[in-house]
C-alpha cells in the first residue's frame, strides 16, 4: 500500500510534527487521553475475546464477527466526537457499542440472545441499537448501512443542527452500488457524514486486490468531488487526527469526507472462518508491530504515565467488566415467549 | 482455581468435531491468542486459541481423538501458583464451564441452540388481536367534493406537510417538474426546497436515505415514479424499514410512507406492469395499502403520513385520474387496516382492491340486471387485513370472489381464500375463485394485454359460478 498523506481535506494545513506510520499527521495525546484510549480498546479486545470464547462454549449462536485488531479505529474516531453524533455500521459491531458507551451486560446479553440484551435478545451480535447513545446499529445486509448513515446525516441537514453522523464499512461494502449513490447525494446535498471505509484487507476471504480495481479507498469518492485521507488505522491517534479534521469538515457545512483507515483483522471473518487465505506469518506480524493496544501500552510506559502496576489494574477492571458481562449473559432468561409478537409495528 | 480448556464451537451447528493436534505440551506457558490445538469438522480444519493466560497443566484428550463433543474440557491451564498435581486429582470447573454447571440458563444452552424446548416453555402465544377503529361518521350535511384520485393525493400531502414539519417528500422528479404523475404540483411552491426533494435516479439509495431519515426521527414520504422500480430499493424497504424496530427490541423503527403508482397502466410491458401488492402484504413489519376511490386515498394517505410504522401506499396509474366524491372535513383521516363495503348485498361476496375494484364495480352493475345480489367489500389494506369483515359476509351470503391484477400464483386472493376456508368452512356453499392477472409477464400488443389482465366478463363469470348460475 502506498499511503498518501493527509493533505488537507478542508483547505486547512496540518502542520504536525509528528506522524502516524503511513506519513499521516497524528495528534499528541496527553496522559488522561492515553489511558483512555489505552482501556477502551481493551475493554473491547478483553469483551471480543470472551466473546469469542462464548461462541466456542455454545452460548452465543449463529454469526459473530470479533473487532479484534481494530480497536483503534472507533476509539479514535468517538474521542473526537460531541454529543448527538451518530454512529452506524455493519455487522462487525460490538467494538463500536462498547465504544459509543453501550454497557457491556447489554451487548454480552444480546450476543447470548438472553431477555437483558440491547435488543431484547431479538437482534443478535449484528443487530443492536440505541437511542440513548445514537448508535444506529448494527446491519446485516453489506452497504446497506452507507445509506442509512447517509440518511441521519439528511436528518441533521433537515434540523439545521451541526450533528455529524458516522457511517462505518469495510473494504467489501465499499463495492456495493448503493455506496456510490450515497456518495452522490452526500456530497450533491452537502450532508455532513463521515464515511468510515475500515480496510482491514479482506472482504471474508477475499484479498482487497482481488476484489477491488481502486484499492486506495480514500479515492473512492474522487469522481463526487469528496475528499479523502488515508489513515493509519492501527494509531489510534491518526485516527483522532483524521476525525478532527473530518468532524471540523462537515460541522462547517463542506459535506461528507471519507476516510480510509489502514487496518487489520486478527481474528477470522466470522466465528466459522479458518482464515486459510492469508498466511499466519502475516497475522504475527501485526500483531507484534502493530498491535494498536500494545503501541499505547508503550508509550505509557516509556512517558512514565503509567507503572506495570497502573496498567495490571486498568486490565483488572476490565476483566471485571468483562467477566460480569458474561456472568450477566449466562444468567439472564431467555426473553419471555410473549416477546414473539411484540415490537413488529407500533 | 484452574481452567478448564473446552472443545470449542466453531459454526453453529458444529456438535463434535477431531482433536487433530496439539500445538502445546504440559507445561507450555501460553498466552492470550496462542494457538494451541487444531481440530476438524466436516467442514473445515481450525485453530483453537488460549482465551487465558497460564500454564497447560494437563492435555485431557489425546490428539487424534475422535467424536469430542463441544464443551468437553480438553486440556486444563493453571494459574500463577497451581500445580498440576490438584488437577489430576479433581479437575475443577470455573464459572466459565457450562458443561459442568448446572444452572438451567447456563449448562444447557447448547441444547437449547438445537432444540430450543430445553430451557423454555415452546407452546407459540397466540398472536395478538388488535382492534382497528371504524371509520370517522361524516357529520350530517358535510358538502362533498368531486376530485381526482391525484388530487386527493396531493391534498393529502399538503395537508400533513402543513401539519408537521418533520414530513416531508422525496423522490426523482417530485419538485420542479411537479411529479412524474403531478401528485406532488405546487407542494415544491407552497413547502421549498427543503421539504419537497428532487432525488437522483438511485432508487436503492434514496430509500436507504429516507429510512436512515426516518430512523432519525423524521417523516419521509419516499416517492418511487413507479413500484417497478422500488425493486431496486426493497432490500431498504424490507430489511432496514421493516425489521428495525423488532430487531432493535422496540427502540428505534421507521415512521415513513412509500408511495407511487403500482401496478399495469397500459401498454407499458412486462418491466413496468407488475403488482406488489402481494408481496410487500407477505412482510411483518410493514403495512400495505391499495386504495381505489379518491376519497380513502386521501383519509388513508393522511393516515399513512401518521403512521409510526412503515407503509406501502400503491397507487395506481390508471386510477389518479378518475374522479370520486370525497367529503369536504378539515382533518379526513381514515383507519388503516379497515375494510369499506362499497356495495351492501346478500348472494355473494366479492372482494377487491385497487384497480381491482375497477373491474368488480362493472361486473357487479351487470350481475345486479341478471338479479344476483353482490356484497361487494373494498379491502383498502392489504395489511393488517381487514379478515373479520370478509367472514362475516362470507358467513351471510356462503360464496367469495376475490379479484386482483397481481400474479395468481401465492397472490393476495389465495391467502383470503385459505383463510375463509379455515375460518368459515362450514358457510361455505362452493369453492372459493380468486381472479388474477394471467400467469404471463406483462405483453405489449394491446389484444394480449387485455387478456393478461382481469375484466369484468371473467368476474361476471367467476360470480355466477360460484352461485350456480
Amino acid at each position: 500500500m502506498a499511503p498518501k498523506t493527509a493533505a488537507s481535506a478542508s483547505g486547512r494545513k496540518t502542520a504536525k510534527p509528528a506522524k502516524a506510520s503511513n506519513g499521516g499527521p497524528i495528534v499528541d495525546f496527553n496522559k488522561d487521553e492515553e489511558l483512555k484510549a489505552y482501556r477502551e480498546m481493551l475493554l473491547i479486545r478483553r469483551f471480543e475475546e470472551k466473546a469469542g470464547q462464548l461462541y466456542g462454549m455454545g452460548f452465543i449462536g449463529g454469526f459473530c464477527h470479533l473487532y479484534i485488531g481494530q480497536e483503534a479505529v472507533v476509539v479514535g474516531m468517538q474521542m473526537a466526537l460531541k454529543e448527538g453524533d451518530q454512529v452506524i455500521t455493519g455487522y462487525r459491531d460490538h467494538g463500536h457499542m462498547l465504544a459509543c458507551g453501550m454497557s457491556a451486560r447489554g451487548v454480552m446479553a444480546e450476543l447470548t440472545g438472553r431477555r437483558g440484551g440491547l435488543s431484547k435478545g431479538k437482534g443478535g451480535s449484528m443487530h443492536m441499537f440505541s437511542k440513548e447513545k445514537n448508535f444506529y446499529g448494527g446491519h446485516g445486509i453489506v452497504g446497506a448501512q452507507v445509506s442509512l448513515g447517509t440518511g441521519l446525516g439528511f436528518a441533521n441537514k433537515y434540523r439545521g443542527n451541526d450533528n455529524v453522523s458516522l457511517a462505518y464499512f469495510g473494504d467489501g461494502a465499499a463495492n456495493q452500488g448503493q455506496v456510490y449513490e450515497s456518495f452522490n447525494m452526500a456530497q450533491l446535498w452537502k450532508l455532513p457524514v463521515i464515511y468510515v471505509i475500515e480496510n482491514n484487507r479482506y472482504a471474508m476471504g477475499t484479498a482487497v486486490s482481488r476484489a477491488s480495481a481502486q484499492t486506495d479507498f480514500s479515492q473512492r469518492g474522487a469522481s463526487f468531488g469528496i475528499p479523502g485521507l488515508q489513515v493509519d488505522g492501527m494509531d489510534v491517534r491518526a485516527v483522532k487526527a483524521a476525525a478532527d479534521e473530518a468532524t471540523a469538515h462537515c460541522r462547517a457545512g463542506n459535506g461528507p469526507i471519507i476516510l480510509e483507515m489502514l487496518t487489520y483483522r486478527y481474528r477470522g471473518h466470522s466465528m466459522s472462518d479458518p482464515a486459510k487465505y492469508r498466511s499466519k506469518d502475516e497475522v504475527q506480524k501485526m500483531r507484534s508491530e502493530h498491535d494498536p493496544i500494545e503501541q499505547v501500552r508503550l508509550r505509557l510506559v516509556e512517558k512514565g504515565w503509567a507503572s506495570e502496576e497502573d496498567l495490571k489494574l486498568i486490565d483488572k477492571d476490565v476483566r471485571d467488566i468483562v467477566a460480569d458481562s458474561a456472568d450477566f449473559a449466562q444468567a439472564d432468561p431467555e426473553p419471555d415467549v410473549s416477546e414473539l409478537y411484540t415490537d413488529i409495528l407500533l | 482455581m484452574p481452567i478448564n480448556i473446552l472443545m470449542p464451537a466453531l459454526s453453529p451447528t458444529m456438535e463434535e468435531g477431531t482433536l487433530s493436534k496439539w500445538l502445546k505440551n504440559e507445561g507450555d506457558k501460553v498466552t492470550s491468542g496462542d494457538v494451541i490445538a487444531e481440530i476438524e469438522t466436516d467442514k473445515a480444519t481450525m485453530e483453537v486459541e488460549a482465551v487465558d493466560e497460564g500454564v497447560i497443566g494437563k492435555l485431557l484428550i489425546a490428539a487424534g481423538t475422535e467424536n469430542v463433543k463441544v464443551n468437553t474440557p480438553i486440556a486444563v491451564l493453571l494459574q500463577d501458583g497451581e500445580s498440576a498435581d490438584a488437577v489430576a486429582a479433581a479437575p475443577k470447573a470455573d464459572a466459565d464451564t457450562p458443561a459442568a454447571t448446572s444452572d438451567a440458563a447456563g449448562g444447557k444452552a447448547r441444547e437449547s441452540a438445537a432444540e430450543p424446548t430445553a430451557t423454555t416453555d415452546n407452546k407459540v402465544p397466540a398472536q395478538p388481536k388488535t382492534e382497528v377503529a371504524s371509520d370517522p361518521d361524516i357529520p350530517a350535511g358535510t358538502e362533498m367534493v368531486t376530485m381526482t384520485v391525484r388530487e386527493a393525493l396531493r391534498d393529502a400531502m399538503a395537508e400533513e406537510m402543513r401539519r408537521d414539519p418533520d414530513v416531508f417528500v422525496m423522490g426523482e422528479e417530485v419538485a420542479e417538474y411537479q411529479g412524474a404523475y403531478k401528485i406532488t404540483q405546487g407542494l415544491l411552491q407552497e413547502f421549498g426546497a427543503s421539504r419537497v426533494i428532487d432525488t437522483p435516479i438511485t432508487e436503492h439509495g434514496f430509500a436507504g436515505v429516507g429510512v436512515g431519515a426516518a430512523m432519525a426521527g423524521l417523516k419521509p414520504i419516499v416517492e418511487f415514479m413507479t413500484f417497478n422500480f422500488a425493486m431496486q430499493a426493497i432490500d431498504q424497504i424490507i430489511n432496514s424499514a421493516a425489521k428495525t424496530l423488532y430487531m432493535s427490541g422496540g427502540q428505534m423503527g421507521a415512521p415513513m410512507v412509500f408511495r407511487g403508482p403500482n401496478g399495469a397502466a397500459a401498454r407499458v410491458a412486462a418491466q413496468h406492469s407488475q403488482d406488489y401488492g402481494a408481496w410487500y402484504s407477505h412482510i411483518p413489519g410493514l403495512k400495505v395499502v391499495q386504495p381505489y376511490t379518491a376519497a380513502d386515498a386521501k383519509g388513508l394517505l393522511k393516515a399513512a403520513i401518521r403512521d409510526p410504522n412503515p407503509v406501502i401506499f400503491l397507487e395506481n396509474e390508471i386510477l389518479y385520474g378518475q374522479s370520486f366524491e370525497v367529503p369536504k372535513l378539515d382533518d379526513f383521516v381514515l383507519p388503516i387496516g379497515k375494510a369499506r363495503i362499497h356495495r351492501k348485498g346478500k348472494d355473494v361476496t366479492v372482494v377487491s382492491w385497487g384497480i381491482g375494484m375497477t373491474y368488480a364495480v362493472k361486473a357487479v352493475a351487470e350481475l345486479e340486471q341478471a338479479g344476483i345480489d353482490v356484497e361487494l367489500i373494498d379491502l383498502r389494506t392489504l395489511r393488517p387485513m381487514d379478515m373479520p369483515t370478509v367472514i362475516e359476509s362470507v358467513k351471510k351470503t356462503g360464496r367469495l370472489v376475490t379479484v386482483e391484477e397481481g400474479f395468481p400464483q401465492s397472490s393476495v386472493g389465495d391467502f383470503i381464500s385459505n383463510t375463509v376456508q379455515r375460518e368459515a368452512f362450514d358457510y361455505l356453499d362452493a369453492p372459493v375463485i380468486t381472479i388474477a392477472g394471467k400467469d404471463v409477464p406483462m405483453p405489449y400488443a394491446s389484444n394480449l394485454e387485455k387478456l393478461a389482465l382481469p375484466n369484468a366478463g371473467e368476474v361476471v363469470q367467476a360470480v355466477k359460478a360460484v352461485c350456480y348460475k
